[in-house]
């Protein structure tokens, strides 16, 4: 039971500081900060890692794979979209072709 | 095995995550926040299989890197526009694996614990897994344009939508207590209803409400990652499903603020649709002076004069725009302006755009320094003093009818103050009301030019002359 105790407030206490720094954000960033968090929600792979930390069935091995595809698919793609977005912010008027 | 040294890398790596959230408060450091955050995933990664080790490490390296080169080939190829329908996707692959995952853990008896906690979140987790795949799945297909966008409303769809939740809980109950072997019957019909019920929920929203739909999928996303963390025992995947639903809910919060919608309005799909003209609430019946424009009649030559003598300019830009693809010529015109010394700067309302933010990204994208984007609350009361609004395809974030008229879908919406500003230009396709139906007063203002037509055409017309 303590063990459980020990989750609930794991979850309580990251969403209460999660909200506390998450608010500060600015509107300016809130789509990579969508995407980022997209990306962090792939954490759902660490599940499909520990599944496969033990003998599986040959339907757990194809659905575990099926999760673990998924969950990367999010995860990789959402730190990458990220970064490009958020490349493209920029201070002052960069060098700007007015032919294009 | 559960020993203070597991605690601490644990607590470490949840705070270089959390880090990674703080340096997002400002453009410079959050390239940076999203590296952090992505190292602190790698820690989670390594740390798990440090600590658990692997069977078959052949088969999960291979789904790793299948699934990963294809995020990473779609991440790079996709354009900005097509943001919001690939977070979408995502999210939907997200709770996918976290409705895979949990099935998994259910039918094995949950990690071998079978504790009843346990087992109600792997049962919480699969249901909002499974919802936010199906709803994503509609969000994703509706941005991209592969379906329609409108509201899809069945009949009794509220009955409905209550029907289906129902069904969830009672089969959600009844899996709870059902035998080993009647466990995966009851878990793929749990899966069946969950499906349904992300779809019909989803269905029904559209059009300017996405922000908060995909918003409200992101937590949900998150939510169901928490949950299967709870079943697994595994504080990373609490932490890092709680964080997500702590930003997913602040998102959602902020659209709805912004829209000054209620959730349960956005989501039970409650747009009346009114089209009587407000024009006497605001009393704008001034006098016109710049009806007889004497090039077509279509105000070109009064639009060229007034961005001639503007001294200070702001630009409004829409999703319009953004459909359009005019925001180079948008962006071409503001530097053209600000070589003729004037200052531009450009209102962006919170929801102009398909996702929270997504504005900001597309004109950044165009070359826009970030500080010339100024948001609502800023820029609103130096909207008397400005002598130009350039409005490119915006129409409910400049609707005066949203604070001078009760009772119509945008009564209470906060909006740019543009009909303050000395004169108003509208790029704007057409004279048409915007997704909410409330027809426009501002166009018909005495001190308003509207240029109906491509958008692309008219600000290329007025670059030109400039």
């Amino acid at each position: 039971m303590g063990d459980l105790l020990v989750m609930i407030s794991v979850f309580v206490l990251t969403f209460a500081f999660g909200y506390a720094v998450i608010s500060r954000v600015p509107p300016l960033l809130h789509t990579p900060l969508m995407s980022m968090t997209n990306a962090i929600s792939a954490v759902i792979i660490l599940g499909g890692l520990l599944l496969f930390s033990s003998e599986t069935t040959g339907v757990e091995k194809l659905l575990g794979f099926a999760a673990l595809v998924a969950a990367a698919f999010n995860l990789f793609g959402g730190f990458m979209i990220t970064d490009r977005m958020l490349k493209l912010f920029k201070k002052g008027n960069a060098p700007f072709d007015l032919r294009r | 095995m559960e020993t203070g040294l597991t605690l601490g890398t644990d607590f470490l790596i949840i705070l270089l995550l959390l880090l990674g959230f703080f340096q997002f408060r400002n453009p410079t450091g959050a390239r940076r926040g999203n590296f952090t955050a992505a190292f602190a995933f790698l820690c989670a990664f390594g740390l798990v299989i440090g600590r658990h080790g692997s069977v078959e490490p052949g088969l999960v390296l291979g789904a790793i890197l299948l699934g990963g080169a294809l995020g990473w080939a779609v991440a790079a190829r996709i354009q900005m526009i097509q943001i919001p329908a690939m977070v979408a996707f995502q999210h939907g692959a997200g709770g996918i694996a976290a409705c895979l995952i949990a099935f998994l853990e259910l039918t094995r008896g949950i990690g071998g614990t079978g504790t009843t906690l346990g087992e109600v979140s792997g049962l919480l987790g699969l249901i909002i897994g499974t919802a936010t795949f199906s709803g994503s799945m509609i969000a994703g297909g509706k941005l991209a344009g592969l379906m329609k966008q409108q509201p899809v409303v069945l009949r009794f769809h509220s009955q409905l939508l209550a029907g289906c939740s129902l069904a969830v809980l009672l089969v959600g109950g009844i899996a709870g207590q059902a035998e080993p072997h009647a466990l995966v019957a009851c878990l793929l019909i749990l899966i069946g209803v969950s499906v349904l019920l992300g779809l019909l929920f989803s269905i029904r929203i559209g059009g300017a409400d996405m922000p908060v739909l995909i918003s409200f999928l992101n937590a949900t996303a998150g939510l169901a990652a928490a949950f299967c963390g709870i079943a697994l025992q595994n504080r990373l995947l609490i932490a890092c499903g709680a964080t997500v639903a702590a930003s997913g809910s602040i998102l959602t919060h902020v659209m709805c603020a912004a829209m000054n919608r209620g959730l349960t309005k956005v989501f039970m799909g409650s747009v009346s649709k009114q089209r009587t003209g407000p024009r006497e609430v605001l009393n704008i019946k001034e006098k016109p002076i710049l009806s007889d424009t004497g090039d077509g009649g279509d105000g070109f030559e009064y639009a060229l004069s007034a961005a001639r003598i503007a001294e200070k300019i702001v630009i409004i830009p829409g999703y319009g725009m953004a459909l359009a693809q005019a925001q180079f010529q948008v962006v071409r015109l503001a530097r053209r302006l600000e070589e003729l010394g004037k200052s531009v700067k450009f209102a962006i309302h919170p929801v102009a755009g398909r996702m929270p933010g997504h504005m900001n990204v597309l004109l950044a994208e165009a070359e826009v320094d970030y500080e010339k984007l100024v948001e609502m609350e800023e820029i609103n009361p130096e909207f008397p003093g400005t002598d130009l609004v350039l409005v490119v395809g915006a129409c409910d974030v400049v609707n005066p009818a949203a604070i001078a008229q009760e009772g119509t879908p945008i009564s209470g919406m906060p909006i740019l103050m543009a009909h303050e500003a000395k004169v108003v230009v509208v790029c704007n396709m057409d004279e048409k009301p915007g997704y909410s139906g409330v027809n426009n007063p501002l166009y018909e203002m005495a001190r308003t030019i509207t240029l109906f037509g491509d958008a692309k055409e008219s600000l290329n017309r007025l670059l030109a002359a400039l």
